[in-house]
This record gives C-alpha cells, structure tokens and sequence, in this order.
C-alpha cells in the first residue's frame, strides 16, 4: 500500500500524547500558583518561582503547549478525515510538530528567567515569536494544501472553523508581537500607550476568540457527531454562526479596556460586538448539543460523550457570562477582580479542556488499535473534572463580586470602607476552595494519563486507510 | 475630530460597523427564510468520512429572536453613545463628563463635611475622634501602601509614629509634607571616602554616634572624615537637620536598615527618597484631614 493510500496518523500520534503531557505541566502549575496565591511562602523567596513568573508559564502552557497541541492533533486528523486524502507533506507536518515543542521548551525556559515581552499570552521574546511565525506558516500551508487536494466536493464544517483559526492567528500574532529588537532577548513594541494597550487586547480576546473558541468548534463539529453516532443538527445554523462569529469577534477586545484612556467610540464599539456575539456563539452551543436529539440516552451510558456534552454546556454559560461582563455598567464591577479569572476558567476548563479531554478519548484508541483500558476511569476523570470546575469557578464569582463590593464601598463621609489589603484578606478562604478545584481537575488529568498510558502501552501504531468517498445521495 | 487625524479614518469606522451590523442581519434573514416542509429535517446531500451528514433543520425561533434582539439593541446604543466615529450620539454622553458628575455629586454631598475640618487648626482637629477617623480611613487607602497600615513604614518608607522627623512633626511641616511631597538626596561618598576601606571607617564612626558597638581606630579615622564632608548636612553633632531633611543620626533609627551592610551600602551609593505631592491628587482639605490624622500618631491621641 503507497502512502497516498493511508492517513498521516504519526503527527496526530505526536501531538495527542503531546497535548496530554502539556496538559498536566500547565495544569500542575497552575495548581502551584494557585496555592502561592493562598499560601505566598510558597513563593520561597526564589525569584524563578514567584508567582509572577510562574503565572506566564502557565497560561502559555495550558493555552498553547496544552490547547495547541489539541488543536494540531484534531485539526490535522479531521482535515484528513473529511478530505478522504493524506495530508499535504509528511515533512512540513513534522517540522510543525518539532517546531512546535522547541517554541513550548523556549518559553519553559525563558519565561521563569523573566525573559519576557510583558504583553499577555504574547510574553515570549522576538526570536521565539519568529519561530512561531514560521511553524504557523507551515501550518497553514500543510492545512489548506490539504483541502485543497480534497477528495470531496464540501469542506466540511469543522474546516471551516479550523481554517479562520488559522489565518487570523497569523495575523493576530504578527501584529501584536511586531517589535523592535534591541539585543537577543528584549525587544520593545512598536506601539506605544493605549494604542499598545489596544492592540495588545484586540490580540488577547480573540488569542481567546479565534484560538480557544473558533479552533475548539472545529473539535466539537467532528467529535460530537462522531461519538453521537447523529447528524449534524443543522448545516443553516453552522453557516449563520460560522460567519456572524468569526465576524463579530474580531471587534470585542476594546471590553478590555472600559473607562480606560481608550477613546469613548471604541469602548462602545468593544461592547456592542460583544453583546451581538451572544447568539452566534449560542448558535454552536445548539449545534453542538442537539445533535444529540435522538440520542439522549447514551448520556446515560457513554461517559466520553458526557464530557464532550459537558464542555458544550460551559461554552454556552461562558459565552452568556462573557457578553454580560462586556456591558459597561456591568463591567465596572467585575473588571480587575477575579470574577474575570473565574469566567476564563469556566471558559478554559469547562469548554475548551474538556472538550479536548473528550476528543482524546474518541483519538487514541482509533490512533492506536485499541479499546480504552478502561471507561470506568473515564467516569472518574469526567465527576472529578467537573466537580474541580465548579469549585472554581463559585468560589471565584463569589470571591470577585465580593471584591468588586468592597472596592467601591465607602462611608457616609465618602471615605473608602475597606483598603485595598483588607478585601485582599477576604480573598483567602477563596483562594484556597479554587486551590482546591484546581488540585481535583488535575488530579482528573492524571487519571486520564494513566488510563492512556495503559491503553497504549504495548500498542501498535494504527494504520489508517484511506476510503473512497461516498457517492452523493 | 481629535481622535483621528483626517475624517478618513472617522469613515474607516463608521462603514465597516453599519455595513457589517446590517450583515448580520441578511445573513439571518437570508439563511432564516422558508425551507419547503419536504426537505426540512432531512439530511442535506453531502457525506464526510463515511457518516458524518448534516440535517437540513431551521434556526431556532427562539435563537432568532435573540440575535435580533441584540442587534437592535446595539443599534439603539450607537445612535444614543459615541461609537460611530465622531459621532457623539444623542445623549452626549462620555466617560470623563460621567467621572466629572460622579466627582461633582461626591464633593457636594461630602464637601461640606470636609471643609468644616479645613477651616480649624490641625491640632483641633487631630484632636476630633470623629476627624481623626476620617483621616485614618483616607490614610489607610492612600497612604498605608508605602507607609504600612500601622504607619510603622518599612525600610526606606519612614515610621510616622517615632517621634523621629525628617522634616520636622509640627502640623504645618506635616502639611506642607504631604501637599508638596518631599525629595531626599544622599550623595554617593565611595570615591570621597577613598574606596572601601574609608566607607567602612565612616560606619564605625556613624554606628559611635549612636553609642553601637565600633572599633575605636575606625572610628577616628572616620571622625576626621565626617567633620569634613557629612557636618555641612547632619551637622557637627550628627543630629541632623530638618531643613534639609537630613536625618538624625544619633537616636538608632535606620530608614534603610541598620546593619553593617545597609549602612554601608547607605554612605557607599547614597539614598533617593521620594515622597509624592498630593496637593493635586487630594486637595488641600483632604491633605489637612491627613495632616491632622499623622500629628495625633505622635500624640498618642490616635490610639485612643
């Protein structure tokens, strides 16, 4: 059998066990600063492990070690799979494996030396940001080669998310990181001020908007339907919601940045996209979760679809809470408290997490020729992940609306009621229930590794054949 | 106008929000328009990887219906708030004219009440519990940062309840400290001194005037020195002196630490202190509140 006969499942394989690795460093380490936040001696007065140092590493190793190796995994399986061809080159596909885990080792590195840009998710030094530039390159080439010697006459849904994905975080990632260099290891923004701080979030929400929502949407329109064994709910909505988010996202970062100096016009415009990007994004919640009309009660028995189901369900109460917050009115409460931490989890957690949780397990077996070892495991790694998200993200409404409170409260005098060190003292129960939640997702993760592990262990790699298209009917 | 440098950019904006708001809307009136009952919740005419198909099922009304909802409602905002451009919307709205009433309602209600405590003596007022409660909880939000809650300071942040002034404890100095902040320069003396060996006499002689533990020889041969660079500004007997903002060195109060090192350290580099102006940020009412609060520290009366 030629090659051009069969699947390139060897990058897939890579980045899967890749994602799960990434997974539990970035997820352990958010465990640790979230107990530096309850407990500072944790800190041990060493500069490399203070929370601000460790904070970088670890949004970039659940964002995009952990969610970009997902993201390369699924994105590279499913163009495949309903392209009905191998991908473009096996070799530029291997160098956006390899290439991908030297940025991931780079920011290991750097980032707790305190090498760093101080731009948010953008932290990572100008030769860095020139290799990701070029893996991302690559990337697109081996993606849209593919679909374009695809075997089929549409491209299929989930491509059409993957593709945005794409080209925006391109173009996302070369403006924001244009820099001037002035040594190896420090470059300054070609921006200056609030059109700085104005490019910085149009990167930041839509880092979460394109990378985060629009990629993981790719995930769930194969996954979903495929452990569903169901049709597609409807192709009208995908279509509606596909073009009203990919459009309507771009405009929402200046939320970021309410009663700033950025000028009063574009803090309205950031709401109203905001507030419009309400339905488009419940447009895929309902996508996602009616396709399992018809099929309910495999909740019931199929833990893999319950956590696929699950995530769903946080990126529909992500997306209402996200243009909630996006109000002004509503904003100058919940801005600088960890209400805004809280929403990022559900978001990051409940959707984007678990879905690539649930992805994996429908992935591996099929990567590997082999049941899941166990999907008792997978019961537990679902009630503990869950019971881990919802100890966040209470304890972080409570602890940031209470903070939001306290903040604005003042006397009959008009003097301020609480200093700033007091509501941090009110924090501290909070701090150690979100210790907690974190402590059992990870805890779920490493079930999930161990349920992998034994799944593989011994295993051969499986080999994918290529069918012939089905004849339209 | 002042946002942009030409009305290029005041159209750059205006276009893409209205044509891409009205997209929004064909594309749900377009995509939402009647599916013939044959075809609906069929599955549309295309396969991917053996069976993954696509039902041919309507919007949701009800999802509809939302998405119309926000629709109007941005376009009802855009035209009553600035968004589009220049355009300032009908309600005239900003968010500075919106600070200014805020700040404006803030000072009529309290203003009073402030300027009651303006009009008496700093002494008076720091003896009002009342007064001083005020100025407590002003201190705890401004001034606790650098300072401390307790207002015990921290290293190279002055304790304000020793007794021991750098400028001086009298209410009007304390004032005057807090409108128009304050700058403390301590010259670097390594090359003076001659290198190491000179910082190390000068500390001996620095830690004598305090009656600490020093080496005689050091000390003399560090007193020879002080007479002739450090008396110009802590004076011939060390005690320092307030108009300069000199310090005392002969009561054991270290503002940068008293070890060995720091002290060390201290004459080697020299010292930058900086106390901000205020008079801007609080106004002289608020400030005289504050004045009040930090001159009971020192009377005891604060802990009463």
């Amino acid at each position: 059998m030629t090659d051009q006969q069969t699947y390139n499942y060897t990058v897939v394989r890579q980045f899967a066990i890749m994602t799960i690795v990434w997974g539990i460093v970035g997820m352990l380490v958010g465990v640790i600063i979230a107990a530096q936040l309850a407990w500072p001696v944790l800190n041990f007065d060493i500069p490399w492990l203070t929370f601000g140092r460790l904070r970088p590493l670890h949004t970039n190793a659940v964002i995009f070690a952990f969610g970009g190796s997902a993201l390369f995994a699924s994105s590279y399986y499913i163009v495949q799979h309903t392209c009905h061809v191998r991908l473009l080159s096996d070799k530029l596909a291997a160098f956006t494996f390899w290439g991908w885990q030297l940025i991931i080792l780079s920011a290991a590195i750097t980032l707790p030396l305190g090498i760093t840009t101080s731009k948010e998710y953008a932290e990572l030094e100008w030769p860095i940001d020139i290799l990701i530039t070029l893996v991302w390159v690559s990337y697109a080439l081996v993606f849209f080669g593919t679909i374009l010697k695809r075997r089929v006459p549409h491209i299929y849904v989930a491509n059409w998310f993957f593709g945005a994905f794409i080209i925006t975080v391109a173009i996302l990632h070369i403006f924001n990181s244009a820099a001037v260099p002035v040594s190896m290891l420090k470059s300054y923004s070609v921006y200056a001020g609030v059109q700085d701080a104005m490019v910085q979030w149009w990167y930041g929400h839509n880092a979460v908007g394109f990378f985060l929502t629009a990629g993981f949407l790719g995930m769930m329109y194969y996954f979903v339907p495929k452990q569903a064994g169901r049709p597609v709910y409807s192709y009208r909505l995908s279509v509606v919601h596909f073009w009203a988010l990919i459009f309507t996202y771009i405009w929402a970062g200046p939320h970021h940045l309410h009663y700033t100096a950025l000028p009063d016009w574009a803090q309205s415009l950031g709401m109203v996209m905001s507030l419009i990007l309400l339905a488009p994004s419940w447009g895929g919640m309902i996508n996602g979760i009616m396709t399992l009309s018809g099929a309910w009660e495999k909740l019931r028995t199929d833990p893999v679809l319950r956590l696929l189901i699950v995530s769903i369900s946080f990126y529909g109460m992500s997306t209402f809470e996200g243009p909630m917050m996006s109000i002004k009115t509503v904003n100058a409460l919940s801005h600088y408290t960890d209400w805004t931490i809280g929403h990022v989890h559900s978001g990051a957690l409940g959707w984007v997490a678990l879905v690539s949780m649930g992805s994996l397990y429908y992935l591996i077996p099929r990567l590997f020729n082999r049941d899941l070892y166990s999907l008792k495991l997978v019961e537990v790694h679902f009630w503990t992940a869950t019971i881990g998200i919802v100890l966040y993200i209470a304890s972080m409404w409570v602890a940031g609306i209470m903070q939001g409170l306290m903040w604005r409260a003042t006397n009959a005098d008009g003097t301020l009621t609480y200093s700033f060190v007091e509501s941090v003292q009110a924090m501290h129960p909070y701090f150690i229930v979100r210790f907690l939640g974190g402590a059992f997702f990870l805890f779920g993760a490493l079930v999930m590794a161990w349920n992998i592990w034994k799944t593989i262990a011994g295993a051969k790699p499986a080999v994918g054949v290529i069918p012939a298209p089905a004849a339209a009917h | 106008m002042a946002d942009f440098t030409s009305s290029f950019w005041n159209w750059y904006i205006i276009i893409p929000t209205v044509v891409g708001i009205l997209a929004c809307f064909w594309l749900i009136r377009w995509l939402s328009g009647d599916i013939s009952p044959e075809d609906e919740g069929k599955e549309m005419d295309h396969v991917w990887d053996e069976d993954l198909v696509e039902l041919n099922n309507p919007l949701p009304r009800w999802w509809l219906n939302l998405f119309y909802i926000t629709l109007f409602f941005s376009i009802g905002y855009l035209v009553l708030y600035p968004g589009l451009g220049t355009f300032k919307g009908l309600l005239d709205w900003t968010s500075t004219g919106q600070y200014q009433r805020e700040v404006d309602l803030a000072d009529a209600k309290f203003g009073p009440l402030f300027k009651r405590y303006a009009e008496m003596d700093v002494v008076t007022v720091a003896a009002d519990p009342d007064a001083r409660r005020m100025g407590e909880r002003m201190f705890v939000s401004y001034c606790a940062t650098c300072h401390g809650s307790d207002a015990r300071g921290a290293r190279g942040f002055p304790n304000l309840r020793d007794n021991d002034w750098l400028y001086g404890g009298e209410p009007v100095t304390i004032l005057q400290t807090i409108l128009n902040g304050r700058s403390g320069v301590m010259p670097a003396w390594e090359n003076a001194l001659g290198g190491e060996q000179g910082v190390a006499d000068m500390t001996e002689f620095v830690f004598s005037l305090s009656g600490r533990k020093a080496d005689p020889d050091a000390v003399a041969r560090g007193s020879e020195q002080f007479n002739m660079l450090c008396t110009s500004c802590h004076g011939v007997d060390g005690r320092g002196n307030q108009s300069l903002g000199a310090p005392n060195l002969t009561d054991n109060i270290w503002l940068h630490g008293g070890t060995r090192a720091r002290v060390m350290e201290s004459i080697a580099r020299g010292r930058n202190g900086q106390m901000p102006p205020h008079r801007e940020f609080l106004g002289e009412e608020k400030a005289h509140l504050l004045a009040a609060y930090v001159y009971s520290l020192q009377t005891g009366q604060a802990d009463e």
